[in-house]
């Protein structure tokens, strides 16, 4: 018998193609809604309209596909680095049924216009407290399997993993407090400029503890497999997190930057932001300095690819994401297209990149085969490269035209482009090119489905012992 | 200490890291009132109103369009005058957005009458031809549904009259989102 054959990968096994699933239908209306901003007369019916849409395209990709990712991943890596079996295995059968009846009912009820309308945090009080209940039933199999752990000493990941249960737990339900008045409609708690203040804590610290701990505890864990190197420097990776932890909450506020919000709350998020910098290149550091003396698996080995390109967009976003929170940078290219450009780096280039290498890495193994097609695997990697490079380059060009033109006044300070279709009539070749980019992405991600598919069809049937 | 062996007392001191910054720039203002001035100015809103941005919530309006405008020149040569705090000051939740694929709204109201918007939001392309906003002609097909606007104004704790929830009998959604952008900008007491 194999050690293998001591794990539970039953709800591994059903968050991942859960996560897979839901991938390919956040990213469909990902592609829709972009096609909406240059034809409006894709805004089919109210329940199709771009207002309803965006709000199912983020939390499509967010809950239904990075979250599950990480309840799979999450699930083999505590039972791999504690070299125990998870501690509750029907629990985690339950928590897999439930969060698929959880996303069906979020996506109905974002389809149906039912939204507490702050982003990220749209679904309503309900479906909130199902999320919460989600969440703790999955932290009790975390921790309950840390607990009985074998491996006295909690590798890196394990950290990352812990950060992330904590992390999202208190953010999500901070900013979901709310007072309801029917079941489909409730208002927050917090008014005004504090309301804002709270959610923007929350926005930001979504990507801290979803875009952020989650893809690092894949990170610590495959790039030391993949590549069958010791991590650059353990020190390194401790200094990292405890400072990305402490650092990550204060920043908040720089997405509030010139709003009517108290300018010292702006000015400590700004300077929390650059210091950011910091920790978050411990990461890249490490990921570079393991490279060390391997760099040509750059070239054969298609796991360490997604890995290293994922960290590598994670090193220029968190360069690029505290250059924003600059006051003169932010007055420039803030609610432009610039941002998109930015946040769609991060999740196509670092998140899904990480995950795909967590996922190419752990389905063959738990379904005890060889992956189906490197071939494929490589498709998979230039496609999705190229399709997230069109897209995040044209936003960032597109981003600064925009922000020049509104920008614009004339030597008596009157503006040069005083009506506002001036400067929407020439997003179009560029949103354009976004939708072009999206379905180069998608292509690439249905490669990547395939692929997965195909290895879960021809692994071997396991004998019942 | 080695904390990497004892999950318990991790888990403790990665929440109590996470609290710090949580606490300082978030809660910690929230009560002791540093982002909250004085009411004293601010016009509730109305039953219509309050309905009105209910709609403006569930169509999603926000993900295109801010309410805030920047103390910056360019930004008050074309919205007016900045933002104030006490102009959000009762919004729950607040809708300052994060995008401007359309112009920001924070003072649409002063700028545009109720008929401009009827027209407007019937059919954005025939007042401007490059406009992308789909168009909301079905707003005006649905009657408002007022069985729960008495109870949103108790929760809420904005004051209102009889007549003001009289005055929502045959008001359609496209009155009530009307009602609610023409109060933009029109906050505060002169």
């Amino acid at each position: 018998m194999t050690p293998d054959n001591q794990y539970d990968y039953r709800a591994v096994k059903g968050f991942a193609i859960s996560s897979l699933f839901w991938g390919v239908v956040g990213l469909l209306v990902g592609i829709l809604i972009s096609i909406q901003l240059v034809f409006p007369s894709f805004n089919f019916t109210p329940w199709l309209t771009y207002g309803r849409l965006r709000p199912l395209h983020t939390n499509a990709v967010i809950y239904g596909f990075t979250v599950p990712a990480a309840f799979a991943l999450f699930f083999y890596l505590v039972q791999r680095l504690g070299r125990t079996h998870l501690a509750f295995p029907g629990l985690a059968q339950a928590t897999l049924y439930l969060f698929n009846v959880a996303i069906v009912l979020a996506a109905l009820s974002l389809f149906a216009g039912m939204s507490q309308s702050k982003e990220y945090s749209e679904l309503e009080w309900p479906l909130d407290i199902g999320v919460a209940i989600l969440w703790v039933m999955f932290s009790i199999n975390i921790i309950g399997t840390i607990m009985k752990r074998k491996e006295e000493q909690m590798y890196v990941s394990l950290w990352y993993i812990l950060a992330t249960v904590v992390g999202v737990a208190l953010v999500y339900i901070g900013n979901n407090i709310s007072v309801p008045v029917s079941l489909f409609k409730s208002y927050s708690i917090y008014a005004g400029a504090n309301d804002a203040n709270v959610q923007w804590w929350f926005g930001h610290n979504a990507v801290a503890f979803v875009f952020t701990t989650l893809p690092l505890a894949v990170f610590y864990y495959i790039l030391p497999k993949a590549t069958n190197a010791p991590l650059y420097s353990h020190r390194l990776s401790i200094i990292g997190f405890w400072s990305l932890v402490f650092a990550y909450l204060w920043t908040g506020a720089h997405h509030l930057i010139y709003t009517p919000l108290p300018d010292w709350i702006q000015t400590v998020a700004i300077a929390f932001s650059l210091f950011l910098i910091a920790p978050s290149w411990a990461s890249v550091i490490n990921g570079y300095g393991t490279m060390n003396g391997q760099w040509e698996q750059m070239r054969s080995n298609y796991l360490v690819k997604f890995i290293v390109l994922g960290i590598t967009f994670y090193g220029m976003q968190t360069l690029q994401g505290p250059s924003q929170a600059v006051r003169t940078f932010s007055a420039l290219i803030h609610y432009t297209d610039w941002v998109p450009g930015h946040v769609h780096m991060g999740t196509l280039g670092w998140v899904t990149m990480t995950i795909s290498a967590g996922l190419y890495y752990m389905i063959p193994r738990i379904y005890n085969t060889e992956v189906y097609s490197v071939k494929l695997a490589n498709l998979h990697f230039w496609l999705v490269l190229i399709g997230q490079l069109i897209y995040s380059v044209t936003m960032w060009i597109n981003g600064i035209r925009q922000g020049a033109m509104w920008q614009a006044l004339d030597k008596d300070g009157s503006l040069v482009y005083a009506n506002f279709m001036q400067t929407l009539a020439p997003n179009y070749p560029f949103w354009n090119m976004r939708t072009v980019g999206g379905i180069i992405f998608f292509a690439g991600f249905m490669v990547f489905v395939y692929n997965i598919y195909k290895t879960i069809k021809t692994a071997p049937v396991p004998q019942r012992v | 200490m080695n904390v990497d062996k004892r999950p318990v007392i991790f888990i403790i001191l990665a929440t109590l890291t996470i609290l710090v910054g949580t606490l300082l720039t978030t809660f910690i203002p929230l009560f002791v009132g540093t982002a909250m001035p004085s009411l004293e100015k601010v016009i509730p809103y109305k039953p219509l109103e309050v309905e009105g941005r209910d709609i403006y919530i569930r169509e999603g309006c926000n993900n295109c369009h801010t309410q805030t405008v920047r103390p910056l020149p360019f930004e008050t040569a074309r919205y007016g005058a900045p933002s104030k705090l006490e102009e959000s000051a009762i919004d729950r939740p607040h809708l300052w957005g994060s995008k401007r694929t359309g112009p920001d709204l924070a003072r649409v109201g002063t700028r545009y009458p109720a008929a401009w918007h009827y027209m407007h939001l019937k059919d954005p392309r025939s007042m401007y031809r490059d406009s992308n906003m789909p168009a909301y002609a079905w707003l005006n097909d649905r009657k408002l549904d007022t069985a729960y606007t008495e109870k949103k104004m108790h929760v809420l704790d904005y004051p209102y009259t009889a007549e003001d929830v009289q005055a929502l009998t045959g008001k359609t959604e496209m009155d009530a989102l009307v009602a609610y952008l023409v109060r933009l900008g029109r906050e505060l007491k002169q």
